[in-house]
């Protein structure tokens, strides 16, 4: 289960003693905190650090994991450098305290120590269930469990965690990290149902007949299809599955000497950089415009760069081509530099690759929100503020109501989203279930 | 170059940077490392009948990150014995005849002991010698060290019996275990004595081992008081450097111990009084090798102001330290927070709300960005906002009185000075 090392080192090495004292120490303790606003989960940083400085390490923890359950896996994933550290009084003179590295320090801590840090309330008698196990399901069930609500969790696979266990390279995210999290839910009593799918093998109608309340955080589904020609050849991977089968297995048959990512965003980063620490000497990100629209976060970019994956910007893939069914090349064709990805005529150029990996997005589950008579955008679940749909009782949160543009997907956005979805789905229980 | 050579009642050195009698100066081999690093002088580890030593002996005083910023130990005088000591004080003098050394003493409280030991110690080529009436723990027990430093009788009376033997210049070394340190000091004077040296350490327990419960530092399990030293007790020993070098009954000159790091804080004590400094925790933590730094540090400083002599500050800031009933009443400062270089930590706008006067508000303009605006009405010109703040010169406190005006306590009252 332990995935850490299964591709090489972590992308950064868990402080030793010496450094987290300085480091714990150099913090100002800011009244009204910056690094507190700037955090989607609200994490009270300095108190957290404090309690590292003064030796109470289950303090700390327990500051980080009661704001964000999803604490552990926000440490080591979070940009920080765009949320808490990029707000430090201290990020103007280039020298943000490391507050992700320190909050990861704090929670291996717990993990090590073991002990639960949370109890389940006084059972209410209400039953809550959730299609998800993802960070967004997790963090909803965590905080109703503290409240008493029963809560049963529907899991499509094997592990809970959602894509902190399967989609973020474990160089990133270990996967007994983000199931050690899921772990802390199921000891408030939480059921975590793997390996059941709602929609097909348990009907939305059951959930909603058989709960009180239901709470959607189903995340998205594959990668969508290019749309063209060899697509379907022995060495196209849809991202997704790619890094899963990286990090479940360290391995991916036939993986070839030279890989190509298509997009421009994070996980088309872990992706590039799964190839690499797999083996392969040649990986090319290809971005249909320049750099400066890539989603990817800068310090991923960076680290991408520093493994030695290379890019090539304002380029389409046209056209895969195969031998026997497998990838032997891929044809481009470049782009419009002005940025509108429009491709230019008599551009096209081919690259010989062994392996193509589009990671262009994901597709939307909007049949399993129309199930449950969810009001969707697109497959975008429509909620308020609340985290309410437009059936009475039923709320959705994470991934699968993310807007593109509105806020970024981030673990820590999907753990806030939860616990909002939960003070929703408390009131409604107390209030509007009949 | 200016200048470092200083003269402390006759006993002169090269630079005004000794080390006080305490471990690092228990032998000759250190001693002559010492010398070799660039020390002026060096007062030796106590010289008297050799004793028995424990371990563990020291402890150190930490905060956040910083080690050592104090320091206590229970570790007593020399336990080698005399001849030994004799030795090598000559062989240090041999090799280095341009630095002071200077003996440190301490014996029973009776003339023909101190007689003893002065004729004894004489016989070898020492500047000076100090008298140990100051050493808190384990001698005081015996009616030695601080067990006479607390007693300006006996301090007195001491002081007569060394000058009766002693062919060099006698420093007394005073304990700040008492309420006033300006009774032993001006016992000391009327004793005779050419020089005092102050403070000794504090009496301390370092603190309590949260695991085991035992006291720190702790000997098989038990504790002892011990002194305590090093950059925290610094405000402890300029005070009373300060309240000595202002005592008109005091009439000798002073070489000042107590926190000195480096020369900046050599500096201070200088220009309260003292013509020469000892230091002794910033060695054990750091090594001789700090003189350097000391030595270059003060020079720079020197020539930056055109002074030619370090002897020309001494004592120039002892005017200055008065009582509180000769204070300027009419002075007002308020906090200036200079927004440009404002970080925005509100440590300033918090330490003033929870425990100060309320005087920085919090405006928060039509963007939402936060500034922070001293009500200065209201300011007392305490100065917390600016002691807690992170960047330096981003708070500073202005003046705001005409400057004309001069009106204190005394001066109100009508008291005699």
């Amino acid at each position: 289960m332990d995935s850490t090392g299964v591709l090489g080192p972590p992308m950064a090495e868990p402080m030793t003693p010496l450094d987290v004292k300085v480091e714990a120490n150099r913090c100002l303790n800011c009244f009204d905190a910056p690094c507190i606003a700037a955090c989607p989960t609200s994490i009270d940083i300095p108190r957290f650090i404090r309690r590292i400085a003064q030796g109470d390490l289950a303090g700390s923890a327990r500051t980080i994991m009661e704001a964000n359950p999803l604490g552990a896996s926000c440490a080591r994933v979070c940009p920080t450098s765009e949320l808490c550290e990029g707000a430090c009084v201290y990020a103007p003179d280039n020298s943000p305290i490391r507050i992700g590295q320190l909050q990861q320090h704090a929670t291996d801590w717990l993990i090590a120590d073991g002990r639960s840090l949370f109890a389940p309330g006084k059972a209410t008698g209400k039953r809550v269930a959730v299609v998800g196990g993802g960070p967004a399901g997790l963090a909803a069930a965590r905080q109703l469990a503290v409240i008493g609500h029963a809560v049963t969790i529907f899991e499509r696979d094997e592990l809970a965690g959602g894509l902190n266990t399967y989609g973020i390279v474990p160089f990133r995210l270990p996967v007994d990290v983000a199931v050690w999290e899921a772990e802390q839910v199921r000891r408030l009593g939480v059921e975590i149902r793997t390996g059941v799918t709602v929609g097909s093998e348990i009907p939305a109608s059951a959930l909603l007949s058989d709960y009180d309340a239901v709470m959607i955080a189903c995340g998205m589904g594959k990668v969508p299809k290019l749309g063209i020609e060899g697509e379907d050849a022995k060495g196209v991977w849809d991202a997704l599955d790619f890094i899963r089968l990286a990090k479940m297995d360290g391995v991916v048959p036939g993986l070839g000497d030279t890989v190509a990512v298509i997009g421009g965003g994070n996980t088309a980063i872990d992706a590039a950089t799964a190839s690499k620490r797999l083996g392969a000497p040649h990986v090319t990100m290809f971005y249909r415009r320049g750099p400066e629209r890539m989603t990817a976060y800068d310090f991923e970019f960076e680290f991408a760069k520093s493994e030695g994956v290379e890019f090539r910007y304002n380029v389409l893939p046209n056209r895969i081509i195969t031998t026997s069914g497998c990838v032997t090349g891929l044809e481009l064709i470049r782009t419009d530099p002005e940025g509108t990805a429009r491709p230019i005529p008599g551009t096209e150029y081919v690259v010989p690759v062994d392996t193509v990996i589009p990671a262009i997005g994901q597709l939307k589950f909007a049949g399993l929100l129309d199930a449950f008579g969810v009001s969707h955008d697109h497959g975008i679940a429509v909620v308020d503020g609340e985290m309410r749909t437009n059936v009475p009782g039923v709320f959705a949160a994470g991934d699968c109501m993310f807007r593109a543009g509105a806020s970024d997907a981030m673990v820590v956005e999907a753990a806030e989203r939860g616990k909002t979805a939960a003070r929703s789905i408390d009131v409604w229980l107390r209030e509007g279930a009949h | 170059m200016a200048d470092l050579s200083t003269s402390l009642a006759g006993i002169r050195s090269p630079n005004p940077f000794w080390l006080a009698s305490a471990p690092p100066t228990n032998s000759g081999y250190q001693v002559m490392r010492a010398f070799a690093a660039g020390w002026g002088g060096a007062v030796w580890k106590t010289l008297g009948d050799p004793i028995v030593n424990v371990t563990s002996r020291f402890a150190g005083l930490n905060y956040g990150a910083y080690k050592m910023i104090g320091m206590n130990n229970i570790e007593l005088i020399t336990d080698r014995p005399l001849e030994e000591n004799l030795r090598e004080i000559a062989e240090c003098k041999a090799a280095y005849p341009d630095r002071a050394i200077i003996a440190s003493l301490m014996t029973d409280c009776n003339q023909k002991s101190w007689h003893d030991l002065i004729n004894a110690v004489q016989t070898v080529p020492v500047d000076g010698f100090e008298l140990n009436f100051g050493c808190p723990h384990g001698m005081s027990e015996r009616g030695m060290g601080s067990a006479v430093g607390q007693d300006p009788e006996l301090v007195e009376q001491i002081t007569r019996w060394t000058k009766e033997a002693a062919t060099v210049p006698v420093i007394v070394k005073l304990t700040p275990n008492i309420t006033d340190v300006r009774y032993c000091a001006r016992a000391a004077a009327r004793g005779g004595a050419d020089a005092i040296s102050l403070i000794n350490t504090i009496n301390s327990l370092m603190g309590v081992d949260l695991e085991t419960w035992n006291p720190i530092p702790h000997v098989d399990g038990k504790s002892s008081h011990g002194g305590f030293c090093g950059p925290a007790i610094k405000p402890i020993a300029l005070n009373m450097v300060g309240d000595c070098a202002r005592d008109p009954a005091v009439t000798v000159p002073i070489s000042g111990i107590g926190g000195i790091q480096n020369w900046r804080d050599a500096v201070e004590f200088m220009l309260m009084g003292s013509t020469t400094v000892q230091v002794c925790t910033a060695v054990m933590r750091d090594g001789f090798r700090i003189v350097g730094d000391m030595i270059e540090g003060l020079n720079n400083y020197l020539d930056d102001r055109g002074i030619a002599a370090v002897s020309e500050i001494v004592g120039k800031t002892v005017p200055r330290f008065v009582d509180w009933n000769d204070l300027n009443l009419d002075y007002k400062i308020v906090a200036n927070i200079d927004p440009a270089t404002c970080i925005s930590c509100n440590r300033c706008y918090i330490a003033c709300e929870d425990a100060a006067h309320q005087c920085i508000d919090r405006l928060v303009d039509e963007r939402g960005e936060t500034t922070l605006k001293v009500d200065e009405e209201h300011c007392v010109g305490c100065n917390l906002c600016s002691m807690v703040c992170p960047v330096d010169e981003c708070i500073t406190m202005v003046r705001v009185d005409s400057g004309e005006s001069t009106h204190t306590w005394r001066e109100r009252l009508s008291v005699p000075s």
